[in-house]
């Protein structure tokens, strides 16, 4: 066992975690963080996409231990602490930009980091910054809708059908 | 932001409502079952065979049963007769050959992945662990692994039932009644008309949910409590009680936030059965959580047919007869709708053309591979990828415009209500409406014309235009059909409606969904017929002892079938209320209107809204005579036809002829799925129908090599599509109402899916078809397509194409 302190969405934890303990895992698990999910075992689908230091990272991809000292940022804490919802989950939610919703946390926490990096992306600029998250429900029309929506470069009725 | 939308009574069907599901899944408050924590909660573990088939001669678990944390190692031997048995629910002809199917088998494996035995542990990784201590001794047996081959019985994939068939089913029209004779259509052809004839290949794809499958079995209780990733919480909970001797009665089934299900998790699956039966042995809560690998082994697949057909057609076009011959994969096991996968494309290669003659068999074969089930659209996508293929070919035979021909040939609007050649009564559409809107939005005369331009110049990239007039039927079932199809149970659909006493209702429906909006769909519904405030109605399923009877989500089903239950339900709490009015406000019953929620006195000013009556009900002071003191109702709803959305989709492709890449340009379509509840949920339904068809066509395949493994069986070698991949799509609605329904609503979760695929497969044809091609099969990778130009071939086999093992690469280690 090794003893990890860190700060998850503004608060300070410490455990002891086997050496093999995925921080997916550690959220889920030690934290009850269970928002964000597990989707593949190859690091493929991005469903358990957080923020480690400000940066997206797949949580599965990066060992509890790698996390020490670190700040990690979920989609539990993403919104205010009134409740204020982010702007990229209002947006998700404008645009209907989830269905099953299962891909929505990674997905979310991807978008964030994506226009931190580029604050007004074209649809390619998007369509490539989300290639790491999978989602089966949404064919990616609205999820696509939603980033431009949040970004502020398209009114969200445009992704609305006539 | 969202602008807060004051609700209008009557305002609310047709209006794009953001969903009332979102507000938890934004913010990571979600109930996926994996998320579920128990006190003494113990973890499970599978042990799965390499083998795709094998003799289990031995299985040596002391290893594994001294292991740190680990609680028992058990196997099928150990759980007896307690592990029930999974079943299949139609078995399509009354002499179907269906193998016995244990959850865990005790001597005998059929497909490379089956359990063989259990480990429970204190936590998951440890039993993943001590699983790897688990020695299991198998005699290899020959396996039946291709298709073909499978069908001639060359190798049997249980070698006691003497045969891989495991059933014909057969439809003819002029046996039928419903039309001629199909090989007097195509002998009549031959002579003096168009015949054409082909093989294509539906090929295996696994649904691929994205939240992978978990149960979780407490057995503390009084009930035994099972918290599954499923879309049938009821089915399950039917099967676990048949097969394990549990009454009904003590079995609660709980479907929580499901992520995902396109099919693929309507099954009665070994690993829920397993779990049930440890449960149930220990006395402990147990979980059980796939890995994604597990997914794509385990659960079922889908597709995976060989279609054989003849289309007969007069020499100016018209279509004369049809005939259909297919080879099914059912894999190791014929699962829970299994076979009868098939059997709904049955009815639907003839699709909205007026076809005279009609034929169908198919040829449903076992074999030692993952079992197959309803994969999104379940036999239709099979059918409308047929058909519109064939009719891009006659348009090819005949020199003329694809959209031209499927119009001579599509049933007119003014045609309906009518009855097809497969013996369906279409009850209402109008392809020429769709397919109008479609060219318009599509600018197909442009594209057509650029297309010309290009081929003219011998561009390196070519346009390809792809056109897909599909209908399809759902809203699964009408019992009475089902019955005579053999189908093991109904078609029905169940709702209730509370009237709460603070004047809030509480919806609750049999159907369960997992990502298709009900709560806020049924809502929508609830709102206008009651004419209460959309925000005070909750809407709630998916747990069989809040929705105690109910037949679940597939099929296109929950609005057509479970919201016409409501509307019923509905309709029966305003009865129930009106003599209730009628009391309090001293009047007649006969001189009340019902209206925006109030029962209003004609020609006064005097009502009273139904919220309050809930509330006098609620006090029951001062009430009718003999009247029971609750407007609370049910309704249960057996649909009298199936439904039958169409559309006109149009798909641009640019195919480099240099590199076999295709590439999306643009995809347009109009649907016509009759009264639309909520828009932005259709168009997400669309949205992601589409791509899973486009995903066909493109991207997916289920890969076995010779040894029957699955090497695609990781997100890496499985290939959904991602973002980069697609593109945004440009759809619409045409309106023909249902007239089988109150609302007029038609399905709307499969239409995408069984459209785009043969869209897009025609698109890319149509881009090279000049170069000699005139078939590729799918995927249409850039591989394939490269050499269908290369050589004029539909493009080969995948099988060959799987990476080779390590051990016979030359050189080692790649």
């Amino acid at each position: 066992m090794t003893r990890i302190s860190l700060n998850v969405d503004g608060q300070q934890v410490a455990d002891d975690v086997e050496p093999r303990m995925l921080l997916v895992q550690y959220l889920r698990e030690k934290l009850g963080k269970t928002g964000t999910v597990v989707g593949c075992d190859t690091s493929s689908c991005g469903a358990c996409t957080v923020h480690l230091d400000g940066r997206s990272v797949k949580s599965c991809n990066v060992l509890a231990v790698q996390a020490d000292g670190s700040e990690v940022t979920t989609i539990e804490g993403l919104a205010g602490d009134d409740g204020q919802l982010h702007r990229v989950q209002e947006a998700f939610r404008e645009c209907h930009g989830l269905q099953c919703g299962f891909c929505t946390p990674g997905m979310i926490m991807q978008t964030v980091d994506l226009l931190n990096e580029n604050p007004s992306p074209s649809e390619e600029a998007i369509r490539l910054g989300l290639e790491g998250n999978l989602c089966r429900c949404t064919g990616y029309h609205n999820i696509v809708r939603a980033v431009q929506h949040a970004a502020g470069t398209t009114d969200a009725t445009e992704g609305a059908p006539a | 932001m969202t602008a807060t939308q004051e609700p209008t009574a009557g305002a609310e069907i047709g209006r794009d409502r953001r969903r009332k599901e979102d507000q938890r899944l934004i913010t990571g408050r979600t109930r996926w079952t994996d998320n579920i924590t128990l006190p003494g909660m113990l973890h499970l573990a599978m042990v799965r065979s390499p083998f795709p088939h094998a003799r289990i001669t031995g299985i040596d678990t002391e290893a594994a049963r001294s292991a740190t944390n680990v609680v028992a190692v058990l196997t099928g031997a150990d759980l007896g007769e307690g592990q029930g048995a999974c079943i299949n629910a139609w078995p399509v002809v009354t002499d179907q050959v269906t193998p016995a199917h244990l959850p865990m088998p005790t001597d005998r494996v059929a497909f490379a992945g089956e359990t063989v035995a259990v480990v429970v542990a204190r936590s998951a990784a440890e039993a993943r662990d001590a699983a790897e201590l688990v020695e299991v001794d198998y005699e290899e047996l020959p396996a039946a692994l291709d298709l073909k081959e499978a069908a001639e019985n060359t190798v049997l994939a249980h070698p006691d039932l003497g045969t891989n068939v495991s059933a014909v089913w057969r439809f003819d029209s002029a046996e039928a009644g419903t039309g001629g004779d199909v090989e007097q259509a195509i002998a009549e052809a031959r002579e003096n008309g168009i015949v054409i004839e082909r093989e294509y290949r539906q090929q295996r794809l696994i649904p691929a949910f994205m939240e992978p499958r978990s149960v979780v079995v407490d057995p503390t209780g009084e009930q035994i409590t099972v918290w599954s990733a499923t879309q049938v919480p009821h089915i399950l909970r039917f099967a676990m009680a048949a097969t394990t001797g549990v009454p009904e009665s003590k079995i609660r089934v709980i479907a929580p936030d499901v992520g995902g299900g396109f099919g693929g998790k309507l099954q009665q699956t070994p690993e829920e059965m397993i779990a049930f039966a440890v449960a149930r042995k220990l006395g402990k809560p147990v979980k059980f959580t796939e890995t994604r690998s597990e997914s794509l082994l385990t659960a079922h697949h889908g597709r995976d047919q060989w279609q054989r057909l003849t289309l007969a057609a007069t020499k100016d076009g018209h279509v004369t007869g049809l005939k259909v011959d297919l080879l099914a994969d059912l894999g190791a096991y014929v699962a829970i709708v299994g076979g009868g996968v098939p059997v709904l494309g049955a009815f639907m290669f003839n699709a909205i053309y007026k076809f005279p003659a009609y034929q169908f068999q198919t040829t449903n074969v076992l074999t030692n591979k993952t079992w197959t089930d309803a994969y999104r659209g379940a036999g239709r996508p099979e059918a409308t990828f047929a058909i519109e293929r064939l009719m891009d070919e006659l348009a090819t035979e005949l020199g003329k415009d694809p959209l031209e021909v499927r119009e001579m040939n599509w049933i007119k609007h003014e045609e309906f209500p009518f009855t097809t050649v497969a013996g369906l009564e279409y009850d209402s559409g109008n392809y020429e409406a769709a397919t109008a809107r479609a060219k318009e939005m599509f600018g197909y005369d442009e594209l057509r014309a650029e297309q010309a331009e290009r081929r003219a110049r011998g561009d390196k990239v070519q346009l390809g235009l792809g056109v897909s007039t599909f209908t399809e039927m759902c809203g699964l079932a009408p019992s009475r059909v089902l019955g005579s199809l053999n189908y093991g149970a109904g078609g029905w659909e169940h709702a209730e409606v509370r009237m709460l006493a603070t004047g809030k209702v509480e919806i609750v429906t049999g159907a369960s969904a997992h990502g298709q909006g009900h709560e806020t769909a049924f809502s929508q519904i609830a709102a206008d017929r009651l004419g209460v405030p959309f925000e005070d109605i909750e809407v709630l399923h998916g747990d069989t002892q809040i929705s105690h009877k109910g037949l679940d989500t597939y099929g296109s089903r929950s609005l057509v079938v479970g919201g016409e239950a409501l509307v019923r339900a509905l309709d029966k709490v305003i009865e129930k209320a009106r003599p209730v009015a009628a009391h309090l406000l001293e009047a007649s019953a006969d001189d009340l209107e019902f209206s925006g929620g109030r029962f209003t006195v004609k020609g006064t000013d005097q009502g009273m809204a139904i919220t309050e009556i809930a509330t006098a009900v609620f006090a029951a002071h001062n009430l009718p005579d003999g009247m029971e003191p609750s407007l609370d109702s049910e309704a249960t709803y057996d649909p009298v036809n199936f439904n039958y959305p169409h559309g006109t989709h149009l798909c641009a492709v640019e195919v480099d002829t240099e590199t076999g890449q295709v590439k999306l340009r643009k995809y347009v379509c109009c649907d016509d799925i009759g009264v639309v509840i909520n828009p932005l949920i259709v168009s997400g339904q669309v949205h992601g129908g589409l791509v899973q068809g486009i995903a066909q066509a493109l991207w997916e395949e289920a890969v076995y090599d010779e040894n029957g493994t699955l090497v695609t069986g990781s997100f890496v070698d499985y290939l959904l599509p991602t973002a980069a991949d697609t593109i945004s799509f440009e759809i619409d609605h045409t309106t023909s109402p249902a007239t089988t329904n109150s609302l007029g609503t038609k399905g709307v979760g499969e239409a995408g899916t069984i459209a785009s695929t043969p869209a897009v497969v025609n698109a890319v044809v149509d881009a090279v078809r000049h170069l000699g091609v005139s078939d590729i099969t799918m995927p249409c990778t850039p591989e394939r397509v490269w050499r269908a130009i290369a050589d004029g071939s539909s493009g080969g086999a995948t099988t060959e194409a799987a990476m080779p093992h390590f051990d016979e690469t030359e050189g080692g280690v790649q």
